[in-house]
């Protein structure tokens, strides 16, 4: 048991927490708050993941535009009266129901293969060179991720048009 | 003092701070655990400590600028004002006002300043002396600075109250629509150091600042700059004639003022990133014998910078949120596109910086840069000019319509 | 260095969480929020499998990244869905939006 250790499980009680809290909270502006916590634990598990790019691009993107695209849109359809209603439909039982089942399956796909009782210590191979820089070289090689990348454009570029598109107020 | 050496103050201080901590008998884990608490605690207090005398500087200096005296009763020349102040805010009342949302409005106040404080983990103050030379310490930036979005955004909801709400929405707005030039220009400095750690950038400008190379660059930089902290012509987040005060109405006290410091930190702050970024951090002749001295260029860089930063603050009006919104949308971002892409095109096309060559052969390297800028900035100005041009034939239109309309009339 | 169980056992949870929100919630938007958990319990996920199988190749942290490209471009369409679908029906509680017109 090391440091990373102490960190990693407080960064999952950061995740855990900050998750059920996104799940059951009825008002929605502190379930989103809830949401920047467990994306905050996900940087943190990516720090300790020796990914720190992934970790400030979790950052940047996560909490600096799509929590804050969510709070912004929490407050333009917020009804005075949501805040009485319930949180959860009629089917939340058989809903808990599914989310326990699947964990239960994932639990024992995980324990087959990677079993937690393999010791408190992990064996990584080490990470040779600076992966930041190996990252942006295999983004941008043709013959590795050059295509899905500019997709990847493509795809934003249009999800942006489409947002106007949809959201804007019709003038008739 | 035995083997003090000047020219390496702060190594210096550093090695003399080790040794009282050897005599002290810790172990060397400790030693270095008690090292980083204490350099993470320095890096704090600096920022902290500028600001006392930013506020107080740049109170004189707005001052002069309306032709008035500033602060001029508190110590010699009133020097010590900050003082007071602080201490008044500090026995404040702090109010919380009932139905608010007691977790965010408390944390929202802290996280505008820890935010502009976390900067300052990556910034290069001199030689060998950064918090931690991150490899990604641009996006790092980039990445802390956007909590103070949320921040605001945070403090605005949670005051339960619809001016608070209403500025919080025109802040945010403001503040996502410039951070988008603002990293367009920042890939061009990333793109000439080949790197995006802060100290390879200032290493990356030992034969020439990247101002002199990437001047729009810089513009952008320094004007998106200005509007993430929110200051004047871009102060529409405290526009007290159109929405009271703004997201901080219901603040009192010293919550009130963290958000304040929080601007004041992030003022200077963007100045030294500006320095950092173009021209050259803690370079300047003579550091490479004398490194202490380039905190001594650093924080002179900063304090120039940030001169010009109050000079603009002192000069212009502020904007309307239409116009502020559609300068960033149609001219900033734009720009800052183009830019990024002849600015690729450079770097790729102008010979690669070779350390070992002399001053004159890097010239041509120069001049093409400049060349390349110069061109943009002609065109922008050319389509500038065309596009108003053509809104005035328009309006003249309209008006001249009006205009012998009204004369049928008589 | 923690094992790489651990991470799984966190990104099942993570995942549950998500799959029990979007199945549970009645507002639109926290379904949206549901989704974004369990985009973020695969990203974990692929840069843990990344780190601990095969750090020389960087398919894991490329995936991840776009994930967040389309996590982006959903988030910005769905939210807009919703605003659209408030300001034409004033509400976004899912099971209310039952007309395929008006």
């Amino acid at each position: 048991m090391g440091i990373s250790h102490v960190l990693f499980i407080l960064f999952s009680v950061l995740i855990l927490g900050g998750g059920v809290m996104v799940v059951t909270r009825r008002n929605l502006v502190q379930a989103a708050g809830a949401l920047i916590l467990t994306l905050f634990g996900v940087a943190g598990l990516y720090v300790l993941l020796e990914a720190g790019f992934l970790a400030a691009v979790q950052i940047l993107i996560y909490i600096g535009a799509i929590a804050i695209l969510i709070i912004f849109a929490v407050m333009l359809t917020r009804r005075l009266a949501d805040e009485q209603e319930p949180g959860l439909n009629s089917q939340w039982a058989w809903a808990l129901g599914t989310a326990v089942m699947a964990l239960a399956i994932l639990v024992i796909v995980i324990q087959g293969t990677w079993p937690l009782a393999g010791g408190v210590v992990g064996n990584a191979p080490p990470l040779t060179g600076d992966s930041t820089s190996r990252l942006g070289v295999a983004l941008l090689s043709p013959e590795q991720y050059a295509f899905p990348f500019e997709v990847a454009s493509v795809l934003l570029l249009s999800a942006m048009l489409g947002a106007i598109v949809i959201a804007r107020e019709k003038r008739h | 003092m035995e083997g003090f050496d000047v020219a390496n103050l702060f190594v210096s201080i550093g090695q003399v701070w080790t040794g009282f901590l050897v005599n002290l008998g810790l172990s060397s884990q400790w030693i270095a655990f008690v090292n980083k608490l204490v350099a993470a605690l320095l890096l704090t207090a600096l920022p902290v400590t500028i600001v006392v005398f930013t506020i107080m500087g740049e109170r004189k200096i707005i001052g002069r600028f309306q032709d008035r005296l500033g602060p001029n009763r508190v110590g010699p020349y009133g020097f010590l004002q900050t003082v007071p102040d602080v201490v008044k805010l500090l026995t404040k009342e702090i109010i919380t006002p009932t139905n608010v949302d007691k977790v965010m409005y408390n944390v929202a106040p802290a996280l505008s300043v820890i935010a502009v404080i976390l900067i300052w983990a990556v910034m290069p103050i001199a030689p060998s002396m950064i918090g931690v030379d991150l490899d990604i310490g641009v996006v790092y930036f980039l990445a802390v600075s956007s909590l103070a979005t949320l921040a605001i955004l945070l403090a605005g909801w949670s005051s339960n109250n619809k001016y608070a709400l209403i500025a919080a929405f025109r802040t945010v707005s403001q503040l996502v629509s410039y951070e988008v030039p603002l990293v367009l220009s920042l890939l061009v400095p990333v793109m000439l150091a080949s790197s995006l750690s802060m100290n390879d950038i200032v290493q990356a400008q030992s034969r020439g600042w990247f101002v002199i190379l990437a001047p729009i660059s810089m513009l952008i930089f320094f004007i998106s700059g200005t509007a993430e902290v929110g200051r004047s012509p871009f102060d529409l987040l405290e526009a007290d004639s159109e929405i009271v005060a703004g997201f901080n109405i219901e603040y009192s006290g010293m919550r009130f003022a963290m958000f304040f410091l929080g601007e004041w930190i992030h003022a200077f702050t963007f100045c030294a990133l500006t320095a950092t970024l173009y021209f050259g951090g803690w370079r300047g002749p003579f550091v490479d014998q004398v490194p202490a001295l380039g905190a001594l260029y650093f924080f002179a860089k900063m304090f120039i910078l940030y001169l010009i930063h109050i000079w603009i603050r002192a000069t212009m009006p502020r904007f309307r949120i239409d116009q502020m919104l559609a300068f960033s949308w149609k001219f900033l971002v734009p720009l800052a596109l183009v830019n990024v892409a002849v600015m690729a095109l450079a770097t790729k096309l102008l010979a690669p910086p070779d350390l070992s060559a002399s001053f004159w052969a890097t010239l041509p390297r120069w001049g093409g840069f400049l060349g390349v800028n110069l061109i943009m900035a002609v065109g922008t100005f050319v389509a500038v000019r065309e596009v108003a041009r053509q809104a005035r034939r328009k309006e003249e239109e309209v008006s001249g319509r009006f205009g012998s309309a009204a004369v049928v009339q008589e | 260095m923690v094992p790489l169980s651990w991470y799984l056992m966190v990104s099942a949870a993570l995942f549950c969480l998500g799959i029990f929100g979007v199945l549970a919630r009645r507002n639109a938007v926290a379904i949206l929020m549901g989704t974004e958990l369990m985009l973020n319990a695969a990203n974990i996920n692929l840069v843990a499998f990344w780190r601990h199988l095969r750090p020389d190749v960087m398919s894991g942290q490329v995936f991840t990244l776009m994930v967040f490209v389309v996590a982006a471009a959903e988030a910005a369409v769905g939210l807009a869905l919703c605003i659209a679908i408030y300001s034409s029906r004033g509400t976004v509680v899912v099971e209310d939006m039952d007309l395929l017109k008006g």
